[in-house]
């Protein structure tokens, strides 16, 4: 039966020192069709992607392409064999020309010299089989990410892929970015082309999947076919248990006369006019689109970034912290949106990471006092439930959701009043969320004030006291709880946008 | 389980050790016992003691995934001045050194000040202030060496020629330098700070690290210890000579690197750093011993370094896919 298959995946395992990445994993994938890959993050989609394409060699298990087998991929064998891979970010020269990028190392040449014209012209033949709109002679760098990818589309295309793996192609996109990027994916499969498409997104795993395979915990859960299965289903296969509750129901502690943080008509680092209020005990939520300048919002206020004129009230008095450092030591605290960027410390261990901040609080002469650095450790991990052997453990060898937690503790242990979150549970899957959801509740009843970015619709309703809006870097509008709907959220959040259009 | 992985990551981290003991066996053979012999170990603790020296501040440097090729010229320049400053000008020797290791820690300061607060590549600032400082160790006497303060003030001997039993001063000092730089890396939070940054810039900044001073203060260091060297080769030579700090800091940084600190930055330990030293002072003696040619001497330490970061990189690779 196997010559149906274009590509098998068989009882993949893949083990790192100290983790198994995946335990046991088969993929069957059909020709012509729309496979959708999901799973929790941490599941070990990405690992399982990159056994195919080389990156990753695992450390059992067989790969089947065509019927041929394969202990491990290399980047070349996938090629020669017809795998291509989009990722979410994209092998891409922004200098060069869609063309030049289409036919990025092995270009078309004439003797030695590179034949430009040929090349525009078979890269126009290219981009119209797809039926991409797009001038081969314009620099990658005007273009925008959905025509990127299109290009890294394309790029697969001419190479003969008979197999195309998608990592989240949607995460990057506006909605008709989307729309176009989906009619290019069912073109392909009509072409005979086969396609893993791994997405969050369950609406559209269900609007593009001919079958769904559902992973969990670097295991193998079960293949439905999408007709036959509804979200329901999926996301408890995905999760693994009943989920009752989403959002943990918070005692009202909300100290109306404290107001903590106050901002009076800010403006710098690309936002204008920002006034707002979170007093002791309140979530206030921060919504909007993506670039409507929250995250610039957090850096000004955690002193990342210089605000060019405004006031900012801490308790009442004015503060204008120049360092995170100085933000720190006034008790000001954000956990960034890219935990592995900007959050964690990765290379080094958990009681490091948690006293980080206050190093210099817990020293004499520059001598850290070791007790009360294994002390601090021992206390956040066991307060907000750190899962890890040892405080001496690496945090990169945690999952998202206890890195998150280290962050956290990290900040309890300066004793910060005010905890920015940007995009909380960016990154960690569906139990961890909870449990994130339920420290942030414990930081409002210690009578902490929380300012909570957030692109999740769902997680901004369920989590706010309050929700401010912004578009473009402006204030557009504020809803008290009772006044919470996602539609309005959503007409704030593109309020300037209309104006500008109208 | 957990013992057989502790073990094994027991022989990974202290390998470097046994590579050491394989070269003094070979070499103590190859010299039919000279190379092991009590006067010539004495004479190796006196060679390696002024890069062993600097290494403790290239350490910190290299741990910041930074990179300091200043220092030979820093080592040149501070043996012209204190000399220049002995002789020429007749101060008392203990401002004179005093002095030259000022000159050499703000050398450093200028060098971190390029490198956070302008933020040159660290590789080109200090290959900058190499040329500089070169240039004007030369300028001081025109290329003329200085010799004759032995004469006036025999205690500059002191470092090199004195000893303690039968150590010299200058091994007790580089053992001290060793056991500063262990304690600073590992007691003090300016450790915890330099590991931090050395993972990740970003992610130090925004816990609270102030990244630009830190920065700074490390290539300071790393300038003062590369003056300390300085005093130490001067006691030794007997004369300040405008080439002798020339590329030392290739010899220091193989030490460092060899030692198994990570030229990416936040990996390593002093104690690897010390193998590193006494496997490469070993190394050019023990070739010394067998009538090895310089040029040879070159084609063996180049390989050294390209191995060791080699197995570095391989590592990192390894531990990625």
């Amino acid at each position: 039966m196997s010559e149906d298959y274009v590509l098998e995946l068989e009882h993949i395992r893949k083990e790192y020192p100290g983790v198994v990445a995946l335990k046991d994993v088969t993929l069957q994938l059909r020709r012509g069709e729309i496979l959708g890959l999901i799973g929790e993050n941490g599941a070990g989609k990405s690992t399982l992607i990159k056994c195919c394409s080389g990156a990753v060699i695992p450390t059992s298990g067989k790969i089947r392409i065509n019927g041929k087998e394969f202990d491990r991929m290399t980047p070349q064998l996938a090629a020669e064999n017809g795998i291509a891979i989009i990722y979410q970010e994209f092998n891409n020269v922004k200098e060069l020309s869609a063309a030049e990028n289409l036919f990025l190392g092995r270009p078309i040449r004439k003797g030695m010299v590179i034949d430009k014209k040929e090349m525009e012209k078979k890269a126009q033949e290219a981009f119209d089989q797809l039926h991409i709109k797009i001038d081969p002679k314009e620099l990658v760098k005007n273009l925008t990410v959905g025509y990127q990818q299109m290009i890294e589309i394309a790029k697969a295309v001419q190479q003969d892929a008979q197999v195309l793996i998608m990592d989240e192609p949607s995460a990057p996109l506006t909605t008709n970015e989307v729309q176009s990027m989906f009619e290019v994916v069912e073109l392909l499969r009509s072409k005979g082309v086969s396609i893993i498409y791994i997405s969050h997104r369950l609406e559209e795993i269900f609007h593009l999947s001919d079958r769904i395979e559902v992973i969990r915990d670097g295991e193998y859960v079960e293949t439905l076919i999408t007709k036959e299965s509804n979200v329901d289903q999926l996301i408890r296969l995905m999760v693994g248990r009943e989920m009752t509750q989403k959002y943990p129901p918070r005692e009202p502690c909300i100290d109306e006369n404290n107001v903590v943080l106050e901002l009076k008509d800010v403006c710098g680092n690309g936002d204008r006019n920002m006034s707002l209020q979170i007093h002791a005990g309140e979530v206030l939520g921060l919504g909007g689109l993506v670039g409507a300048g929250r995250t610039e919002l957090a850096q000004v206020i955690f002193g990342s970034k210089q605000k060019d004129s405004g006031q900012i009230l801490l308790n009442g008095k004015e503060i204008n912290p120049k360092s995170p450092r100085e933000a720190i030591d006034l008790g000001i605290a954000l956990v960034p949106e890219d935990r592995k960027r900007h959050g964690a410390l990765l290379g080094i261990s958990i009681k490091n990471n948690i006293n980080m901040p206050i190093y210099k609080r817990i020293s004499t002469a520059s001598v850290i006092n070791s007790k009360v650095e294994k002390q601090n450790a021992e206390k956040y991990r066991e307060e907000i439930q750190i899962k890890c052997p040892s405080t001496n453990q690496l945090v990169k060898n945690l999952s998202g959701g206890n890195q998150q937690k280290v962050i956290l503790g990290k900040w309890l242990a300066a004793d910060s009043q005010v905890i920015i979150f940007d995009e909380p549970t960016r990154g960690i899957d569906v139990g961890a969320k909870y449990e994130i959801y339920n420290l942030i509740n414990d930081l409002c009843a210690q009578g902490r004030a929380v300012l909570m970015i957030s692109s999740e619709m769902e997680e901004l309703i369920g989590m706010s006291d309050r929700i401010i809006v912004l578009a473009e870097g402006e204030m557009t509008g504020e809803l008290q709880k009772e006044e919470f709907n996602a539609d309005l959220i959503m007409a704030y959040a593109s309020a300037v946008a209309d104006k500008k259009e109208g | 389980m957990e013992n057989k992985k502790s073990a094994k990551s027991f022989f990974v981290q202290n390998a470097i050790w046994g590579v050491f003991l394989i070269e003094v066996i070979i070499f103590a053979v190859a010299s039919h016992g000279t190379f092991t012999s009590g006067s010539n170990i004495v004479n190796i603790l006196r060679q390696v003691s002024y890069y062993g020296i600097a290494s403790v501040g290239m350490t910190f440097v290299i741990l910041i995934a930074g990179i300091d090729l200043s220092i030979g010229s820093i080592i040149t320049l501070v043996n012209m001045i204190c000399a220049f400053m002995m002789v020429n000008m007749g101060w008392n020797m203990w401002i004179a050194i005093l002095i030259s290791l000022i000159v050499g820690m703000v050398i450093g300061l200028l060098n971190g000040c390029m490198v956070a607060l302008v933020g040159m590549p660290a590789l080109i600032a200090t290959f900058a202030s190499q040329t500089v400082f070169e240039g004007i160790a030369f300028l001081i006497t025109n290329g003329r060496p200085i010799s004759g303060f032995t004469k006036d003030n025999p205690a500059i001997n002191l470092f090199a020629r004195w000893t303690i039993g039968p150590i010299p001063i200058c091994a007790i000092l580089m053992a001290a330098c060793f056991a500063l730089g262990s304690f600073i890396l590992n007691k003090s939070y300016f450790g915890r700070y330099f590991y931090a940054i050395g993972g990740n810039e970003e992610a130090a900044e925004l816990s609270g690290i102030r990244v630009n001073h830190v920065k700074i203060l490390i290539y300071a260091l790393s300038g003062l210890f590369a003056a300390l060297a300085g005093i130490v080769l001067l006691s030794r030579s007997g004369s300040a000579q405008t080439t002798v700090g020339k590329g030392l800091e290739f010899d220091v940084i193989t030490c460092v690197v060899l030692g198994g600190v990570s030229v990416n930055g936040g990996v390593g330990h002093i104690s690897g750093v010390v193998a590193g030293v006494l496997i490469i002072g070993s190394l050019t003696n023990g070739m010394i011993l067998l009538n090895v040619s310089d040029y040879t001497q070159m084609v063996v330490k180049g390989l050294v370094l390209a191995v060791a970061v080699g197995i570095d990189c391989l590592s990192k690779k390894r531990a990625t896919t």
